[in-house]
């Protein structure tokens, strides 16, 4: 996972030339970039799936073609480039360490003193005779428009959100107020369920096993089916779980989902009714964490509320855990000493 | 109740606005509305805390401690005892940009 050491500060290439070099580059996704955009998406190699830093030829692009500014993550500036489908321009691609546009202006790499430097690296005020870039919106956390024009002579105008509305954004001249609007459909959220499964797969694979030896095939199927509620379930279903903070909303799933269980170990002669309440314990907090833990994905949760959240239910989520796991050991020990 | 989101740190000074509508035109959760000559926050409670208004308003009148709203982040420094609110995002192998970053 190390990458290798960057230079503090990065020069415009690794050799600290400068990079006047027009890279070309065409629209057409082809199926390497989408066994690459298919292994970025299950976190496969996840910093690795970079673009080279500098300034790309889109096209046929002539002095007075539009400028694009990118993040060096293949699937930023593909989604780009694709979106630009029988346009001609050319595509400014920042040095992002690897990061998509706004994660990484976020975290200020996708920023004003990036784009500052890299209009100087590839020399773009003599390869363009206009002054003006098109940002993506999502790069404007990172992105301070006046201090850009204030430092290299470009006017930064945001571009939509998504990268498929250029085309329309480019014949008006201006984004619509939809075209600026963040939305998360179902699509969207179901492509971060597999990264959200590779990131618990490890643990849960373990903890089910060990389950299994010790408990049992049904008590190792009610974890695996908290951590799916919770990795699969919940963002496919986030917008249609009841109240706003994601750890009730997962608590809720949670309960939902260990139902069928706390029924079967009810309607059990192996256990005492009492047991019931060990999955009703054990599973919705472990939903509820992998929920809380899914506000990173989203493009909504602000970090007031988040670290509110965080005081307000982690403790919560615990204590009932807690519980559940001494229900466990009470009921295992009975067992032992043959009490049920 | 189970609303942790209704109160962010964004404030807004409509005294300094000029009305060049920057801020409309990046929050992308359509916090504020063209108003009469000044911008108006009209979404308070749907901010992200993003920064983006605050960083491209040209005469300071938006203010917001900007920050990720990532609890796999925040709860993982808090577990390496680091500050919570350092805003380093947990989602990258090294510890992100050791320059300025200019923000």
């Amino acid at each position: 996972m190390a990458s290798p050491p960057q230079p503090c500060c990065p020069s415009c290439t690794s050799t600290g030339e400068p990079d006047q070099e027009i890279r070309a580059t065409e629209s057409t996704i082809t199926v390497a970039n989408r066994l690459d955009h298919l292994l970025a998406r299950s976190g496969v190699n996840r910093m690795g799936h970079r673009v080279e830093p500098g300034l790309y030829g889109l096209g046929d692009p002539t002095p007075d073609s539009p400028v694009f500014v990118s993040a060096n993550y293949t699937l930023s500036f593909d989604a780009l480039r694709s979106a630009l489908s029988g346009h001609d321009g050319y595509i400014l691609v920042l040095d992002t360490h690897g990061i998509n546009v706004w994660c990484a202006a976020g975290k200020g790499t996708f920023g004003t003193g990036e784009i500052v430097r890299r209009i100087a690296c590839t020399g773009l005020d003599s390869v363009v005779r206009h002054r003006r870039l098109i940002v993506p919106q999502l790069g404007a956390p990172g992105v301070s428009a006046h201090e850009v024009l204030r430092r290299s002579g470009f006017t930064v105008d945001y571009g939509p959100v998504r990268a498929k509305d250029l085309p329309e954004y480019l014949a008006l001249g201006r984004a619509t107020p939809d075209m600026r609007r963040i939305r998360f459909p179902v699509a969207d959220r179901l492509t971060l369920a597999p990264m959200e499964l590779v990131h618990a797969a490890l643990p849960t694979i373990a903890g089910a096993i060990v389950l299994y030896l010790l408990a049992g095939l049904p008590v190792a199927l009610g974890a695996v089916a908290a951590v799916l509620a919770g990795t699969v379930l919940f963002p496919v279903l986030l917008p249609f779980i009841p109240t706003r903070d994601f750890s009730t909303k997962g608590l809720i799933l949670g309960t939902v989902v260990a139902l069928p269980f706390s029924a079967a170990f009810f309607g059990s002669h192996a256990v005492p009714g009492w047991a019931a309440l060990a999955p009703l314990l054990l599973m919705p907090p472990v939903t509820a964490y992998l929920a809380l833990n899914f506000t990173g994905s989203t493009p909504f949760t602000s970090r007031t509320g988040v670290k509110r959240e965080i005081f307000r239910y982690v403790p919560f989520m615990a204590a009932m855990a807690i519980s559940g796991i001494a229900l466990a050991i009470l009921l295992g020990a009975a067992r032992l000493l043959g009490a049920v | 109740m189970f609303d942790s989101y209704r109160e962010n740190t964004l404030r807004y000074n409509p005294e300094r606005c000029f009305g060049c509508l920057r801020c409309t035109e990046v929050c992308p959760h359509g916090v504020f509305a063209e108003g009469d000559r000044r911008v108006e926050v009209v979404g308070p409670e749907e901010c992200m805390e993003c920064g983006a208004c605050a960083k491209n308003c040209p005469v300071q009148a938006i203010e917001v401690q900007s920050g990720v709203g990532c609890a796999w982040a925040m709860i993982g420094a808090a577990l390496r005892g680091r500050d919570m609110d350092s805003g380093t995002c947990g989602c990258e192998g090294d510890e992100g940009s050791c320059c300025g970053s200019g923000r």
